[in-house]
């Protein structure tokens, strides 16, 4: 069984790296990957499920860090946007401008990434459904949706 | 962040767990299983769930399974909302799971989670109610199973100290024509004004209901109404809806005549599209 009773080191995998940090059994991940390791790029929106600020990817799937604990992601493999590092949909982001001012951009980022890792071929309702998950107050919505079909397109 | 400590406990067999659960019990750490945690987490976080441990039941084989054994389908209570979205073994239980919250919620809800929700819509037991769902769970003297309405009345009830390990559905179920309406105020993504599930079977339609009252149910009242063939598919609505007028939710969401309102369409688009009885 495994077992954390109080603040204590623990081994995490992140962007293909084992890290320790030193956390709490209640410590949220997106506080320890911002705080403990300094990966900034998985932001704070409203740390409650809604927004997708906080998105990242364990296991190869997307997941909000706010509603994650550190304890939890022991044992998975976790991608921040950092660990991304000129990943098709970065490149498309820039070439459509699927932004403006970028706070919900990394979030965005790593719903798309996931997307064109398990579902290469999507539906259309598939895709939205994946970006509904995700809020801009910028609304770059078309933007968005252009960039992640231009990285689906080239899967196929 | 969460403002306050509390163990956490991963164990690996549903001995470990019932054992570890009532230890911190007896220690009055006051544990709490835990699923997906989103339910916890964002309650804790603002101060509306206090708990000495959780005991987080994700690695438990029994509750990931998702197979098939004899005439029945197995469905671990670990799973995630989009294990089921994904594996697309039972449609109507696939279509609701695919609308509750949003895409990457469902990657971290687990089944038994929403099942066991506080929050009142606890969307996934409506197949379950529809389908004669039997739930296996960890007591102290074993797995013992029980047929969803024994233990689902308006929410989960099990003794302090039980879990869901999961849930299993007849085949037959598995392919009878189905729908699944949410309708929300708004945003496709929230919760729901009205959802209704339905299954048709031996020529009759099943339904159940989440976010019309405070709590997901069925109602065999209801559903005699919804088959009467000496009624039209209009009369059939409009008498439910009747009945169901002095109870409904009256909040933020929609008002209790607004409800009405949509529930009365819902049940006719229902009735067309399983083509009456
Ligand atoms: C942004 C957001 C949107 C949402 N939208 C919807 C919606 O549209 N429809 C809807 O129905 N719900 C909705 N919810 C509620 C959500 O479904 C619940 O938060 C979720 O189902 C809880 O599942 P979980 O696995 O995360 O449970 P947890 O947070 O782990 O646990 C929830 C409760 O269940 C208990 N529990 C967990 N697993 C078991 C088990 N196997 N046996 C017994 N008890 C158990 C826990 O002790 C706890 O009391 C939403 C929540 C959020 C945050
Ligand atoms: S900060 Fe996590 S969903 Fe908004
Ligand atoms: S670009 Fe500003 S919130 Fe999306």
């Amino acid at each position: 069984m495994f077992r954390i009773k109080e603040k204590s080191i623990l081994h995490l995998n992140v962007n293909g790296e084992d890290r320790e940090v030193v956390a709490r059994p209640s410590d949220i991940l997106l506080d320890t990957l911002r705080n403990q390791l300094a990966l900034t790029g998985a932001k704070p929106g409203c740390e409650n499920g809604d927004c997708g600020a906080c998105t990242v990817i364990v296991d190869g799937w997307p997941i909000k860090s706010c509603l994650m604990l550190t304890a939890e992601a022991v044992g998975k493999k976790i991608t921040t946007v950092e660990g991304l590092k000129n990943a098709p949909v970065q490149k498309a982001f820039i070439e459509k401008f699927a932004f403006q001012c970028g706070y919900c951009t990394s979030g965005f980022l790593m719903a798309c990434h996931a997307l064109a890792q398990k579902h290469p071929n999507p539906p259309d309702y598939v895709i939205d459904e994946w970006l509904q998950s995700n809020i801009c107050r910028c609304t770059s919505y078309e933007e968005i949706g252009e960039a992640i079909r231009v990285v689906l397109s080239q899967k196929q | 962040m969460i403002p306050f400590d509390f163990e956490y406990d991963r164990p690996g067999t549903v001995g470990e767990a019932l054992t570890v659960f009532r230890q911190l019990d007896a220690e009055q750490k006051n544990p709490m299983f835990f699923g997906g945690g989103t339910e916890i987490i964002s309650m804790a976080r603002m101060g509306n769930v206090k708990t000495g441990a959780v005991v987080d039941l994700k690695a438990i084989p029994e509750c990931r399974v998702f197979e098939y054994d004899k005439d029945r389908l197995l469905i671990g209570s670990a799973l995630t909302l989009s294990d089921l979205v994904e594996a697309k073994r039972f449609p109507l239980l696939d279509h609701t799971a695919g609308r509750v919250a949003d895409h990457t919620m469902q990657c971290k809800i687990t089944f038994g989670g929403n099942l066991a929700s506080t929050i009142i819509y606890r969307e996934t037991v409506l197949p379950l109610l529809l389908a004669d769902a039997v739930v296996t769970v960890a007591t102290q003297g074993g797995l013992r199973d029980y047929k969803i309405t024994q233990i689902f009345r308006e929410r989960l009830q099990l003794p302090r100290g039980e879990f869901i390990v999961r849930a299993s559905i007849e085949k037959r179920w598995l392919s009878a024509p189905y729908i699944h309406v949410k309708k929300t105020k708004n945003e496709k993504v929230d919760y729901p004004l009205l959802t209704v599930a339905c299954l048709k079977a031996d020529d009759k339609i099943r339904m159940a209901f989440s976010g019309l009252l405070p709590y997901p149910f069925r109602d065999l009242q209801w559903e005699n109404l919804m088959n009467d063939k000496s009624l039209s598919f209009p009369e059939r609505a409009e008498q439910i809806s009747a009945l169901a007028a002095p109870h409904l939710l009256n909040n933020l969401d929609g008002s209790a005549e607004f409800r009405k309102f949509v529930l009365n369409n819902t049940l006719i688009k229902v009735l067309q599209t399983l083509k009456g009885v």
